[in-house]
């Protein structure tokens, strides 16, 4: 296998990593708890320029440049996407799901166009550049370049997965999905619906934030049309495709969709001539549609769907399985004791 | 029968401490008084039923005392505290559970889950204790399994513990909502209309274990169309028309009371 064939394999997976955890942090919100964000290139925005902003060297008439580490950089960008998704959450957390999606919407139409407004913060249309890539160093030799970043997403993306999957499994996890399933009933059991999604709005928006920022440091530049609603299009295609409710069909979905994403660019500049390849590119949204279409029919849960967890202690307590796939077939059935 | 919930007389219910009391309730919808100045009082270790015809606003005042609906004056009391103006999710705090009329499983989780979800005071339900005390949240979360499979017992539900709740009937949905409920260990339980659309033999099953229940000291307010039910689980029985007190008494006096059989008949409520 050649040297580009593996960096650009390497340079592909980064990316879809990178999306896998935009997936995680909705999962996160629709998947576990039902929250209708319609807003997340808003939430990835706001990590992207938060640790450009805490990690760029001084720039002359812009505000930031604090040339802080990389790791301090994520972990601002997580912080200040979660506080961010809280207040928001705070405000619009008791919407019906329709109105939610128009409220998340909304902040982040306003978002982005803080980001191509606000110049001495953002940088403006041109955005902000230099961005501290992790590994720079090695930036000669492109493949352990690639292949060290692959790694630092491959980590986080396992970290995350694990301490989500702790979640899903706790009793914490058990109670979203309650209210999920029916608000009304969580209530009279005495579970805060407002606190738990609050929580829920909270983490996925940090997460999000999170990705914001690993994607802004592996491409080394921002600008406001990265966050437009498209990102938002493509995050819900890839956790729709995976399993929304499943860590492993979110990350799943981002990996395939974005092999999809990238295989189409391919076909459109293999196919079309220079002067109708822009217009061509509209294909690429075709064929996301094209494939969610084809998931929505096939398996309406998600190439994985979601894995029905009651605990993650009951394996010790007796052999009943921990886990069951729930059936693609939702007929209702009644069953009658044994 | 347990001697307690059928004393014909309510004289050892009446002895005993207010657990819920509502003064003076009032609920308004727009222009209609659903609940209209009723007052009524639970002791505690009493069955008391709420029967009326339809459309007598049982089930809003039973959303009053369940909290899911905030009444437009009077007052509501937990064991003497002022409850009026707090949300659902604080009654089960206050000691006071409830079921729906209609069931409402969280039909996609296991009929064991939805019991576990009924659990209260879980180390688990706070997302950084299930990172930092681990071993806190593993052995509570022990005991509330243990907990729900012997409340899935009592309610002869055991079988199906690992079965998604949507393929339960309707009358084992009732059966797993008061598991669900007994899960929280609330002092109180609101049961609305729990025969309703239940075969015979379900409903044996359910009037036993509410008979248990009440054995084992918990207090009981009941709605029910289902008089021969009513009579057989209530020593007081409170009748409601048009959103108002109508009688009171126990079952036999009640259904004897000539402005109930008319409001049944459509004197009142009209």
């Amino acid at each position: 296998m050649s040297v580009e064939l593996i960096g650009y394999g390497a340079f592909f997976l980064t990316m879809a990593l990178t999306y896998a955890i935009i997936c995680l942090g909705l999962n996160v919100q629709w998947g576990q708890t039902g929250l209708f964000n319609v807003g997340i290139a808003g939430f990835v925005a706001i990590g992207a320029y938060v640790s450009a902003i805490l990690t760029t060297p001084d720039t002359a008439n812009r505000f930031g440049g604090f040339d802080l580490p990389i790791a301090v950089g994520w972990l601002g960008a997580a912080l200040a996407a979660g506080i961010i998704a809280f207040l928001i959450g705070w405000l619009t957390i008791r919407l019906r799901s329709d109105y939610l999606a128009i409220a998340t919407f909304g902040v982040a139409v306003a978002v982005q166009l803080c980001a191509l407004n606000l110049e001495r913060l953002t940088g403006g249309p041109f955005g902000i550049g230099f961005i501290p890539r992790p590994f720079a160093s090695l930036a000669g030799d492109p493949l352990a370049f690639s292949l060290l970043n692959l790694g630092v997403l491959v980590v986080v993306v396992l970290v995350l997965y694990l301490a989500l999957e702790r979640l899903v499994r706790s009793p914490w996890g058990r109670v979203l999905r309650a209210i999920r399933e029916d608000e009304t009933a969580a209530l009279a059991l005495g579970k805060s619906a407002v606190r738990f999604r609050l929580q829920a709005f909270a983490i996925g928006g940090g997460i999000m934030g999170l990705a914001g920022a690993a994607q802004a440091h592996f491409i080394g530049f921002i600008a406001p049309e990265n966050y437009l609603p498209m990102l938002t299009f493509q995050v819900w295609a890839m956790l729709i495709v995976g399993g929304s409710g499943n860590n492993r069909g979110a990350i799943l979905g981002a990996v395939l969709v974005w092999g999809i994403w990238a295989a189409s660019a391919a076909a459109v500049s293999a196919i079309f001539p220079p002067d109708q390849q822009a217009r061509a590119a509209a294909l690429q949204i075709v064929m996301i549609g094209v494939a969610l279409c084809a998931i929505l029919l096939l398996r309406p849960r998600g190439i994985l769907g979601e894995v029905r967890v009651v605990s993650r202690h009951l394996g010790r307590l007796s052999p009943l399985k921990r886990a069951t796939s729930i059936p693609q077939n939702n007929e209702p059935q009644h069953v009658q004791k044994p | 029968m347990h001697p307690v919930a059928n004393d014909p007389n309510g004289s050892t219910e009446t002895k005993r401490a207010p657990l819920v009391e509502a003064r003076d309730l009032v609920k308004q919808f727009g222009g209609l008084r659903a609940v209209d100045g009723m007052s009524i009082t639970l002791h505690r270790g009493e069955m008391m039923g709420l029967i009326g015809p339809n459309g007598a606003g049982k089930t809003t005042l039973f959303n009053l005392l369940a909290g899911s609906l905030r009444p437009t004056s009077g007052e509501i009391r937990i064991s003497g505290q002022a409850v009026s103006h707090e949300g659902p999710e604080r009654r089960i705090a206050r000691g006071v559970g409830r079921t729906f009329q209609i069931p409402k499983p969280f039909a996609e989780m296991t009929v064991l889950e939805n019991v576990l979800t009924g659990g209260q005071h879980q180390a688990g339900e706070h997302i950084w204790k299930n990172f930092l005390q681990p071993g806190r949240v593993a052995s509570q979360e022990k005991a509330a399994v243990e907990k729900a499979r012997s409340l899935l017992e009592f309610v002869t539900l055991s079988g199906l513990e690992s079965e998604p709740a949507r393929v339960l009937s309707g009358g084992q949905r009732k059966l797993l909502e008061l598991a669900r409920i007994l899960m929280a260990d609330p002092e109180t339980i609101l049961l609305d209309e729990p025969a309703a659309g239940v075969n015979p033999t379900l409903l044996e099953l359910i009037i036993d274990r509410v008979l248990e229940l009440n054995a084992r000291g918990k207090s009981i307010l009941l709605i029910e169309h289902n008089m021969e039910m009513v009579a057989r689980l209530c020593g007081r029985v409170v009748v409601m028309a048009a959103g108002k007190h109508l009688a009171e008494g126990s079952p036999v006096e009640v259904s004897r009371d000539r402005t109930v059989i008319e409001a049944y008949l459509g004197g009142v409520a009209a």
